[in-house]
C-alpha cells in the first residue's frame, strides 16, 4: 500500500483523500517510509521534518472530518528547496554560512503552501545559494540521480528533483535563475517549470540574482505541476516585483493538452556543437510528434541567443555579489575568528572565507569586478543591453509562433565529479535555459524520452511569452500524454538507479 | 618647506582677503513619516534597542523592500519648495560597502537618477558686518531619497568614538528610516560671509522643512545632519581648489565654526605651498576645529547599480501638481507677507530675525496684540531679560498670549509701562498669567480720580514751596509733586494723569 | 583582458574574502578564463539600446504609510552570534563611516 501511494500523482492522491479512500496521515507516512528507505542513497533532503509533517497531515484529516472546505492539494506532501525561509525548520541555502539558521519569518511561498494544507516533508538539497547545475556545490554533499546514483540530479534545485524522481514526494518546489528547475527536471526525467518572472513571490526566497530568481514547481506529471503552480502563484504586496495579475490558467491548459493549429518555433541557435547526439535525436522526435499532433512547426532564429550565456554570467554574479554581502557574521549565521582582538573587517573576511564554497566566491568576485567603476559600462551595463536584445528576439519570435522549443540542456546527467573543477564546462548546462531567465518569460521542461547512448532522460523545453505560462502546459501535456501512451506507461517506471541498490 | 601641522591657521580676515571660499552643503533629513522607507516598522525616535525592526530593515536573508508612498510625497514636496524639477522617471540604486550598521552591507539610495534636480533656495544673511542683510541664492544640485543606517555604540575606548574602541554594539531601530539628501551646487562669492552664509542656509532650510511638515528637523536628535564642504581659490581665480568634507557638524553654530576653521586651516596649507588633501574631516565640538578622518587606502568605489528589487518611480504629473497645490506658505513668502502687513523696513525685519523674535511676534499678533506692541515687548523688556539670564527668547517662561495680554492692558490704560514690567517679571517668576499677577500683586493702575485727588492735595499741602513755583508758571516743577504722589500710591498711579490733576489744581491746566 | 593575481587579491579584499595564497592563484586563472568568455558581450553593438532591468515594465509600486507588526528584540537578536545591552555585539570597527 505504501509503495503504491508513493507511485500516485499529486492529483490522484488529492482525489483519493477527498474521496475518503485514504487519509492524509497515511499518505505522509508512506512518503516518510520511502524517505527512510532511499534517502541515504539519494541525499535529496537536508532536513526532514517528520513529526511536523505528521502533525500537519493530522490537522488536514481533522479539518476534512469536520466538513471544512479544503484546497485542491490539501494533505499532499512536497519537498521545499532549502532556499525558502521556514520558521519551524532550518534554512541553510546549502551553505555553511547559514548552518543552523532558524529564520524568524516564513517565505510567502511557504505561507501559501501551509494555507493550502500541504505537507512540507522537509527542506531539499541545493547548490550553495542556488549557484550551480549539479548540487555538487552544496556544502553538505551532492544529491544523486535516481536513474543512476553515480550521476548528478542537476541543479541548483537538484534535491527537489531527486526527491520527486525518487518518489520521496509527488511534488517539489525549486527556484530557477538560469535553469535551476528545468535542467534538474530534464536530467531526472520529470516536469519542471519556470513561471513568468514575478509569478510567485520572492519574499522569503534568499536572493541569488534578484532580477532572475523565480520560484516554480517540479512534478512527475504536467497536471501536477500545474496544480502546484497555481497554489504557489499570486501577487504579493511584500514583493515589489511580483506580478499584479491573476495566474495564467495553467490547470485548464494542462487538462486541455491539444496542440492542433498551434504554431511552434524551433530555435536554431539552441542546437549544434556541444549537444549530445541522443539529446538532439530525442528533441527532433519530439518536434515531429508535435507536428503529428497537429502543430505547425517552423524555424525561428533568435540571433542574440548566443550572447545569453555571457550576459547571464555577468548579470547574475553582479547581483549576487551584492545580495550575499549581508552574510558577514555580524547578525546571524557563522562567525569565525572573533577573538576579541580582530577587527570587524577581519572577522567578516574570515567568516566569508570559511562559510562560502568556491563557486560562490568565484561569482562574488566576478560580480564585484563587473560592477567596478571603470568596468561597469563594458560588463554589467553591456550585459543589460544584451538582455534587452534577447527580450526583443523573443518578442519578434512570438509574433511568428505561439511557443518556442529546444532541448532543455545539451547533455544528459553527467557523472558526479566530471565538471566539478571546470566552471566553464558546468556553465554550459544552462545554455538553453538562460534566455528565458533574461527575458523573464515562461518556460517548462517535459521529459521526451531517454538518450539511446546512455539510457538517461532527455528534456524538451517549451518557451512561451510573458504571462502566457498556460501555453507551456498545453504543449507539455500533449507531449507527455502522447509519449506515455506510446511507451505504455510513465517514463519514470524505467528509472532503476534505486532498485539495484547502486550506491555512488 | 615643512608641512604645516594640523594646528596651523591663518587668521580669518587675512584668509578671506586673499582667498575666495567656495562652500557646499550636504544635508540629510530624516523624514517624519509614520513608518520606515521600505517596511512597516514605526519611524520613532528613542525606542528600546532593536524593538522597531523586522526582517526587511534587518536585512534578513530573503527580505525585500517596498517603497513608502508618503516618503515619495514628502520628497517631492521638498523638491518643489526648493524649485527643483521632479524626475518623470527614476530608479533607486544600491550603494555597496561593508559596515556593521548597514544590515545588508549595501544602502538603497539613488545614484545617477535622483528624484529632484536643479533648484535653489534664496537665503538672507542677517549677521553681516554692516548690519545690512545680504541675499544669497544657493543653488540645489539634487534631492534624493535613501534609507538611514543603524546606530553603533563604540565600547571600551576613552572617548566613545571608534578610535580606540574594543568593540561596538549596534541598534537597528534607525535602520531603514527614510532619509532625504539635499546637495547644493558650489556656492561662490560669499567671501567673508561664507561661515554666516552656510549657517543661514542650513537655518533657512531647516525652517523650510519644518514649515513643509516633512520632518521635525532636530539637529540635536540627528533628524537634520549637515556635512560641510569647503575649498579655497586665490581671490579672482576661476578654477576651484581641492575641497574637504567635514562631518559631525551637529548644530547651526558648528556649521559656521566648521566653515570658518576650514578657511583658516586651508589658507595655512596653501600659504605654505602645500596641497589641500581631499579628505573627510571630523568637526570637534569642544575646540571648534576639524581633524583628519581615518585615512582610506583608496577612494571608495560603491559599485552602484539599479536596485533590482524595486521598480522605477514615475510620479504622474497630476500627482506632482496636487502636491504643489497643497504646499503650505513657505517661510520666505510668509516673512515677506508679515513685513508688508506690519509695515517694517528691511532693517527692522533683520532685527527681529537676529533676536529670534519673528515667530514669537507673529504669534503674539495672532493672539491679539498690535504688531508695534508685540515688537515693543519682545525686542525690549523680554530681550533684555533673556540676555541677562543667558537664554534665548524662546526659552523664556512667557507665552505670546501672555505678552498679547500685557500689551492690551497697557494700551487700554489699565497698566502703565512700569507696572507692565512688573507683571512680566511676575509671569516669568511663575506666578501665573498676567491677570493672576495683577491681582496677586495688586498692580492695577490707580485710576480712581477721587483717590488720586486726595493724594494730589496731600502732596500740594506737604510741599508748599514747590506748589508756589508751579502756580507761578514753572510747570516743570510739577514733576517733583508727581514723584511724591507716585510714592504715596506705590507707583500704581498713572503718572501723566497725576501730572494733569496737579496742574489742574494749581491753575496751570 | 587578463586578470593579474594582484587584481584578484584586490577583488577579494573588496568582497571581504580572506583567500589563502593557493586559492588566489587558483581563482586567478579561473576568473581570467571566465572574464574572457563573458567579455563576448562587448561584440554586440548596442549603442541606442536601453539597458533592461525588469521582465515586466511596471512602475510605482508602493505601500501605504501604515504601521505593521514588527519582530520583538528577542526574535531580532535570537540568532545573533553575540549580544550585549540588547544590541548586536560586533568586533571593533576600523573604518570611519
Amino acid at each position: 500500500m505504501d509503495t503504491e501511494l508513493t507511485r500516485l500523482t499529486a492529483a490522484e492522491l488529492a482525489a483519493a483523500m477527498a474521496a475518503g479512500e485514504v487519509s492524509a496521515v497515511e499518505v505522509t507516512e508512506a512518503h516518510l517510509a520511502r524517505i527512510e528507505a532511499v534517502e541515504a542513497r539519494l541525499h535529496a533532503f537536508l532536513y526532514v521534518a517528520a513529526d511536523r509533517a505528521r502533525a500537519v497531515a493530522r490537522r488536514v484529516d481533522d479539518r476534512r472530518a469536520a466538513g471544512d472546505v479544503l484546497g485542491p492539494l490539501a494533505g499532499v506532501p512536497l519537498a521545499l528547496k532549502d532556499v525558502f525561509t521556514t520558521t519551524d525548520m532550518p534554512t541553510t541555502c546549502g551553505s555553511r554560512i547559514l548552518d543552523g539558521w532558524q529564520p524568524p519569518y516564513d517565505a510567502t511561498v511557504t505561507r501559501r503552501l501551509r494555507q493550502a494544507g500541504m505537507v512540507i516533508l522537509g527542506k531539499s538539497n541545493m547548490d550553495e545559494f542556488a549557484m550551480g547545475s549539479s548540487t555538487e556545490n552544496s556544502a553538505f554533499g551532492p544529491s544523486h540521480n535516481p536513474w543512476d546514483l553515480r550521476r548528478v540530479p542537476g541543479g541548483s534545485s537538484g534535491g527537489s528533483a531527486a526527491a520527486v524522481a525518487g518518489f520521496e514526494a509527488p511534488l517539489g518546489i525549486g527556484t530557477d535563475t538560469g535553469g535551476s528547475i528545468r535542467q534538474p527536471a530534464a536530467v531526472c526525467g520529470i516536469v519542471g517549470v519556470k513561471p513568468t518572472y514575478g509569478g510567485s513571490s520572492r519574499y522569503g526566497l534568499v536572493a541569488f540574482a534578484s532580477s532572475l530568481d523565480t520560484p516554480g514547481p517540479l512534478a512527475r506529471t504536467v497536471l501536477d505541476a500545474a496544480l502546484l503552480h497555481e497554489a504557489m502563484s499570486g501577487h504579493d504586496p511584500c514583493d515589489s516585483t511580483s506580478v499584479d495579475a491573476p495566474a495564467p490558467p495553467v490547470v485548464a491548459a494542462a487538462r486541455q493538452a491539444d496542440v492542433s493549429g498551434l504554431r511552434i518555433g524551433v530555435v536554431p541557435e539552441l542546437s549544434g556543437d556541444g549537444y549530445q547526439p541522443g539529446v538532439l535525436a530525442r528533441f527532433t522526435e519530439a518536434v515531429e510528434l508535435l507536428e503529428s499532433l497537429g502543430a505547425k512547426v517552423a524555424e525561428v532564429s533568435c540571433p542574440h541567443f548566443g550572447y545569453a550565456l555571457p550576459a547571464y554570467y555577468l548579470i547574475a554574479p553582479s547581483e549576487c555579489s551584492s545580495n550575499l554581502a549581508r552574510f558577514d557574521g555580524m547578525r546571524y549565521g557563522l562567525r569565525v575568528g572573533d577573538d576579541d582582538t580582530r577587527s570587524a573587517e577581519e572577522v567578516m573576511s574570515l567568516t566569508r572565507e570559511a562559510g562560502f564554497g568556491p563557486e560562490v566566491k568565484r561569482r562574488i568576485m566576478l560580480g564585484t569586478y563587473a560592477l567596478s567603476s571603470g568596468y561597469y559600462d563594458a560588463y554589467y551595463g553591456k550585459a543589460q543591453q544584451v538582455r534587452t536584445l534577447i527580450t526583443r528576439d523573443f518578442e519578434a519570435a512570438f509574433e511568428q509562433v505561439d511557443v518556442l522549443v529546444s532541448p532543455t540542456t545539451p547533455t544528459t546527467a553527467f557523472p558526479i565529479g566530471e565538471r566539478a573543477d571546470d566552471p566553464m564546462a558546468m556553465y554550459l548546462a544552462d545554455l538553453c535555459t538562460i534566455p528565458s531567465n533574461l527575458a523573464g518569460n515562461a518556460a517548462l521542461s517535459v521529459p521526451c524520452g531517454l538518450a539511446p547512448e546512455d539510457g538517461l532522460p532527455v528534456g524538451l523545453q517549451i518557451m512561451a511569452p510573458v504571462l502566457a505560462d498556460d501555453r507551456c502546459y498545453r504543449v507539455a501535456a500533449a507531449v507527455q500524454a502522447a509519449l506515455d501512451s506510446r511507451r505504455g506507461g510513465p517514463l519514470l517506471a524505467g528509472a532503476h538507479g534505486l532498485d539495484t541498490g547502486d550506491a555512488s | 618647506m615643512s608641512a604645516p601641522t594640523t594646528t596651523d591657521v591663518v587668521p580669518f580676515e587675512d584668509a578671506v582677503a586673499r582667498y575666495d571660499p567656495v562652500i557646499g552643503l550636504e544635508t540629510h533629513v530624516e523624514l517624519g513619516t509614520n513608518t520606515k522607507m521600505f517596511c512597516g516598522c514605526a519611524n520613532r525616535f528613542g525606542g528600546e534597542p532593536n524593538s522597531l525592526v523586522c526582517p526587511v530593515c534587518l536585512g534578513l536573508p530573503g527580505s525585500l523592500p517596498v517603497v513608502n508612498r508618503a516618503a515619495i510625497e514628502y520628497t517631492i514636496r521638498i523638491g518643489l519648495a526648493l524649485n527643483c524639477s521632479i524626475a518623470s522617471w527614476c530608479r533607486f540604486a544600491r550603494k555597496n560597502y561593508f559596515y556593521p550598521d548597514m544590515p545588508k552591507n549595501f544602502q538603497i539610495s539613488q545614484y545617477d537618477e535622483p528624484l529632484c534636480t536643479d533648484g535653489w533656495l534664496d537665503v538672507t544673511v542677517h549677521d553681516t558686518p554692516d548690519g545690512q542683510p545680504r541675499a544669497v541664492r544657493v543653488e540645489i544640485e539634487r534631492v534624493h531619497l535613501e534609507e538611514d543606517t543603524g546606530k553603533s555604540l563604540h565600547m571600551g575606548g576613552a572617548t566613545g568614538r571608534i578610535h580606540g574602541a574594543d568593540y561596538s554594539l549596534v541598534d537597528y531601530n534607525r535602520a531603514g528610516i527614510p532619509l532625504v539628501e539635499i546637495v547644493t551646487k558650489p556656492v561662490t562669492g560669499t567671501g567673508e560671509l561664507a561661515p554666516a552664509a552656510a549657517r543661514a542656509y542650513v537655518a533657512e532650510l531647516r525652517d523650510l522643512l519644518r514649515a513643509l511638515g516633512v520632518s521635525d528637523v532636530r539637529m540635536e536628535e540627528g533628524s537634520l545632519r549637515a556635512d560641510v564642504n569647503l575649498s579655497l581659490k586665490p581671490t579672482g581665480a576661476t578654477e576651484f581648489g581641492t575641497r574637504t568634507e567635514t562631518k559631525n557638524v551637529n548644530s547651526l553654530r558648528s556649521v559656521e565654526r566648521a566653515v570658518r576653521y576650514e578657511i583658516e586651516r586651508q589658507a595655512a596649507v596653501l600659504d605654505a605651498g602645500q596641497r589641500v588633501v581631499q579628505e573627510t574631516r571630523h568637526f570637534q565640538e569642544s575646540t571648534g576645529t576639524t581633524s583628519r578622518g581615518r585615512s582610506k587606502e583608496e577612494a571608495q568605489d560603491y559599485r552602484y547599480f539599479p536596485e533590482p528589487d524595486l521598480v522605477p518611480l514615475a510620479p504622474p504629473a497630476d500627482w506632482v501638481e496636487e502636491i504643489r497645490a497643497h504646499l503650505p506658505e513657505l517661510p520666505a513668502a510668509r516673512q515677506a507677507r508679515l513685513q508688508a502687513e506690519w509695515g517694517l523696513s528691511d532693517k527692522d525685519m533683520a532685527a527681529l530675525h537676529n533676536a529670534g523674535a519673528l515667530d514669537l511676534v507673529a504669534e503674539t499678533v495672532v493672539a491679539g496684540a498690535s504688531p508695534a506692541g508685540a515688537r515693543k515687548w519682545w525686542l525690549g523688556e523680554l530681550a533684555r531679560t533673556a540676555n541677562d539670564s543667558g537664554t534665548d527668547l524662546a526659552g523664556l517662561r512667557i507665552t505670546p498670549a501672555d505678552v498679547a495680554r500685557v500689551s492690551a492692558l497697557v494700551e487700554s490704560g489699565a497698566l502703565t509701562d512700569r507696572l507692565a514690567r512688573q507683571v512680566i517679571e511676575g509671569v516669568l517668576a511663575g506666578e501665573g498669567t498676567p491677570d493672576d499677577v495683577v491681582a496677586g500683586r495688586a498692580l492695577a493702575v490707580v485710576s480712581d480720580d477721587t483717590a488720586l485727588t486726595a493724594a494730589v492735595d496731600e502732596a500740594i499741602a506737604g510741599n508748599p514751596d514747590v506748589a508756589e513755583k508751579v502756580r507761578g508758571g514753572k510747570v516743570a516743577a510739577a514733576g517733583a509733586l508727581v514723584g511724591v504722589v507716585m510714592k504715596a500710591t506705590q507707583g500704581k498711579a498713572d503718572a501723566s494723569r497725576v501730572k494733569q490733576l496737579i496742574l489742574d489744581r494749581l491753575g496751570q491746566a | 583582458m587578463s586578470l593579474a593575481r594582484a587584481e584578484v587579491a584586490h577583488l577579494a579584499r573588496l568582497s571581504r574574502l580572506a583567500l589563502g595564497e593557493e586559492e588566489l592563484d587558483h581563482f586567478a586563472s579561473q576568473l581570467d578564463q571566465i572574464i574572457s568568455a563573458v567579455a563576448r558581450v562587448q561584440e554586440v553593438a548596442a549603442d541606442q539600446i536601453p539597458p533592461m532591468t525588469h521582465a515586466v515594465p511596471v512602475t510605482n509600486v508602493f505601500r501605504e504609510d501604515v504601521e505593521l507588526p514588527c519582530l520583538g528584540p528577542g526574535q531580532a537578536l535570537s540568532q545573533a552570534p553575540a549580544v550585549e545591552q540588547q544590541r548586536f555585539r560586533v568586533p571593533r570597527i576600523l573604518a570611519e563611516d
